[in-house]
């Protein structure tokens, strides 16, 4: 006797109101989070594959200029000027990664190159960079103080749950705030556009070059001064455009800032250290997995099962509180069988 | 010790009298408890980074779990709370532990689909741990929220709780080293980092273990009680005697027991670390700091070695915590923060001098000498410059405000200047 799969319509509605609750809840705050998380640890592993060390600062060089991007925001919105419906902070964006820049070649110059000359072992490196991280950290707070700071304008929705369901007629909504929308946007282009920097000029092969083997490349004619200069021009817009998103997506405040180093560290580290496209890969893999881990899965669940089996608690594996924990398992599991990271970074 | 040492030294102490004499004795000896609990901090992170060049950035886990040790060994147990769920509580945690004990024993006997198994059974185990755990959770917490809600500890004398610190301390350190510790020397930096965020999450949630943000306060004192003193006719007679009035009286006499009993740890500690240094062990550690691969050529197991000494610096930043939420009576997870607890132990240990024992010890003290007194500092600095300002202007608001963050940038420079034109410290290593 044939069997006919066969789903009611009540069902299939059931099922669709899962997805979007799936969605609105956990995959696109999971993939703004993630695009957020590649641009720092792209700045980390970058860091790594030049420079050699483990750049303990740059979560607060992310605080750093997004507090000069906060800055410019007020100056405009003072002087009137917005973007429309796109956040103000936008157009103060290059005055952020042109002052990242400039602390970051001046740290450069007056820390690391010392270090560098000298051919300090990589632990100094990551001793400097602590002394880096606690000038960069007091000044953030100097400047604008340890409290919160919200700076987003503009629109703040693409859709709002409300319009979805008119839409749709589902019982769902999915809202898609215009500040995760810019997020994944904004990451895409920097992405497409710092892998043809390096796969397509001349100035990004004599970086991958250096990166490969230093000596090689220096036989070739490379100015290390000249690709070190380069990286961190590369790593001030990466980390300025990184803390932004992350500031429009949430908020601003320094300490958390600083508590991004250990996600950072664990894309970085699980997509391979000093490998770009290992860092992207490990800034989703860390964000999906933490969003879903801490997210009471229980409306999904009601929908997606059948009556029966659906759960009594809220199915949340893990609290908020934990989400830490989350990336420091995963870490520890990739240190455990795969050292190198997923995608084969440098050294063990 | 050289005669450069036994100067500084003096110099540190001449601070302190200083600060006696100027602020008051009672200031100084603060500042000098603390002081004495840096230093073993100091010592401990010593241990790694001086003997072993092992880089530690989860200091403040390991001090945290120290405190946490404090509570669970001196504070009375809340008979309720066991009543209520504390057997459910335990099993639960039981259950969890079994649950990764199971996977990894399956990963390391069964061969083909072990990845499935051991997914399976971490999967099933979880929802078995979360049904039994959550539920004693609740009931331990719903216990009297207000003054209890949790489990209490063992009511035993607080002396004891400082090697229980360590020993938790030592356990967690294990943990971390034998997944990060022979692989690249950054890696151990980030795995600490983590587990240093993961203890406070714990303690600021867990409530049923240290009530969380409510805070455990009144913890029992191996000192006497100023108001005890205030009362004892002896007492009031001896200090009438110094010609201190009673109150005053009382306060230094606890500090200065306290004081006295830190001294004893320190340098009990002092002397095991300068004489393991010397031993054969020191000298293999040192071997081993210096040229890995050379070490291992020789027979040496590094990893094995790295992971003894991460673990024994580590049991000493446990013990400190254990001793500093003793001084403190209270165990507050919400003040552990990494550049108060990590970083700043690390200034001490670069300033004094690292792979020297004394130089630790003289880091700490400077250090926390420094960091205590440089806000008043930049306070009166921010007076001085916001002096000609009108008065209510944004700017001086604004300046006189943030010269508390003064100090983060000041050690920040201090790090810096002493690592690059001082990199051996104060003290340096013979």
């Amino acid at each position: 006797m044939d069997r006919v799969l066969y789903i009611s319509r009540g069902e299939l509605m059931d099922l669709l109101n899962a997805f979007v609750t799936l969605a609105n809840f956990v995959i696109v705050p999971a993939t703004a989070y993630g695009a957020q998380l590649a641009l720092g640890a792209l700045g980390v592993t970058l860091i790594y594959g030049i420079l050699r060390f483990s750049n303990f600062a740059h979560g607060d060089t992310m605080a750093f200029g997004t507090m000069v991007v906060i800055l410019g925001t007020w100056g405009l919105q003072a002087a009137g000027v917005s973007a429309g419906p796109l956040p103000t902070a936008l157009i103060a964006l290059p005055l952020g990664i042109a002052a990242t820049a400039l602390l970051m070649l001046g740290t450069d110059r007056v820390v690391y190159r010392f270090y560098r000359a000298k051919k300090a072992v990589p632990v100094i490196f990551v001793i400097a960079s602590l002394g880096v991280m606690f000038i960069t950290n007091g000044l953030v707070r100097f400047v604008i103080g340890p409290d919160d700071q919200r700076f987003a304008d503009g629109a703040r929705f693409l859709i709002s749950a409300r319009d979805f369901r008119d839409m749709t007629g589902l019982d769902e909504g999915l809202a898609i705030r215009s500040s995760q929308a810019l997020t994944v946007v904004v990451a895409v282009i920097v992405v497409a556009a710092l892998f043809w920097f390096l796969n397509r000029t001349r100035t990004g092969k004599s970086m991958r070059a250096y990166s490969d083997n230093e000596d090689l490349a220096l036989l070739s004619g490379i100015d290390p001064e000249r690709v070190v200069v380069i990286t961190w021009l590369i790593v001030a817009a990466l980390a300025t455009v990184a803390g932004t998103l992350y500031g429009l997506d949430k908020s601003f405040k320094p300490f958390t800032y600083f508590q991004l180093l250990l996600p950072i560290f664990a894309s970085a580290i699980v997509g391979g250290l000093g490998n770009p496209l290992g860092a992207i890969a490990g800034g989703f893999l860390i964000a999906f997995t933490e969003v879903t881990i801490t997210y009471p899965l229980k409306k999904v669940l009601e929908y997606a099962l059948p009556e029966a089996l659906e759960p009594e608690g809220l199915v949340q594996l893990l609290s908020t509180d934990y989400k830490f924990a989350v990336s420091f398992v995963i870490l520890l599991v990739v240190l455990l069988f795969r050292p190198t990271g997923l995608f084969a970074g440098r050294s063990v | 010790m050289t005669t450069r040492g036994i100067l500084l030294f003096g110099l540190v102490a001449l601070l302190f009298v200083g600060t006696g004499f100027v602020q008051s004795w009672n200031v100084s000896l603060t500042i000098l408890n603390m002081g004495l609990v840096s230093a073993i901090m100091a010592l401990g992170v010593n241990m790694q980074w001086g003997y072993a060049g092992l880089f530690n950035v989860g200091v403040m886990g390991f001090v945290a779990l120290g405190g946490l040790g404090a509570v669970l060994v001196s504070m009375p147990p809340t008979g309720e709370a066991w009543a209520a769920g504390g057997v459910r509580v335990l099993t639960g945690l039981v259950l969890g532990a079994a649950t990764i004990v199971a996977a990894i024993l399956a990963w390391s006997r069964l061969g083909r689909y072990r990845g499935w198994a051991v997914a399976a059974i971490l999967l099933a185990g979880f929802f078995v741990y979360r049904a039994v755990y959550d539920g004693g959770v609740e009931r331990v917490e719903a216990v009297d929220p207000a003054v209890s809600g949790y489990l209490g500890g063992l009511g035993l004398p607080i002396l004891l709780a400082w090697p229980v610190g360590g020993l938790l301390a030592a356990g967690a350190a294990w943990l971390v080293g034998k997944t990060a510790l022979g692989l690249r020397s950054d890696y151990l930096a980030i795995a600490t980092l983590g587990i240093a965020e993961i203890v406070i999450a714990v303690l600021k949630n867990e409530d049923w273990l240290s009530r969380g943000v409510k805070n455990v306060i009144g913890l029992p004192r191996p000192v006497p009680y100023e108001i005890d003193l205030q009362q004892s006719a002896d007492f009031q007679e001896r200090a009438a005697g110094l010609g201190v009035d009673v109150v005053t009286a009382s306060s230094l006499a606890v500090k200065l027991s306290y004081a006295g009993l830190f001294t004893v740890v320190l340098l009990i500690l002092l002397w095991l670390a300068q004489a393991a240094l010397a031993s054969p062990w020191g000298r293999m550690m040192r071997a081993i700091r210096d040229n890995e691969v050379a070490a291992e050529a020789m027979g040496k197991d590094v990893t094995a070695r790295h992971l003894q000494v991460f673990v024994l610096g580590s049991a000493v930043c446990g013990l400190a915590g254990a001793m500093m939420t003793t001084l403190d009576g209270q165990l507050t997870p919400s003040s552990y923060q990494p550049l108060r607890y990590t970083f700043l132990i690390w200034v001490m240990v670069i300033v004094g001098g690292s792979g020297n024992n004394f130089g630790a010890v003289l880091g700490g003290f400077l250090v926390w000498w420094l960091w205590v007194q440089v806000e008043p500092l930049g306070g009166g600095l921010m007076d001085l410059i916001t002096a000609g300002m009108a008065d209510g202007t944004w700017l001086k608001a604004h300046l006189q405000e943030a010269a508390a963050h003064m100090r983060l940038l000041t050690m920040g420079v201090i790090l810096l200047l002493v690592l690059r034109f001082s990199p051996r410290g104060l003290i340096p290593e013979r």
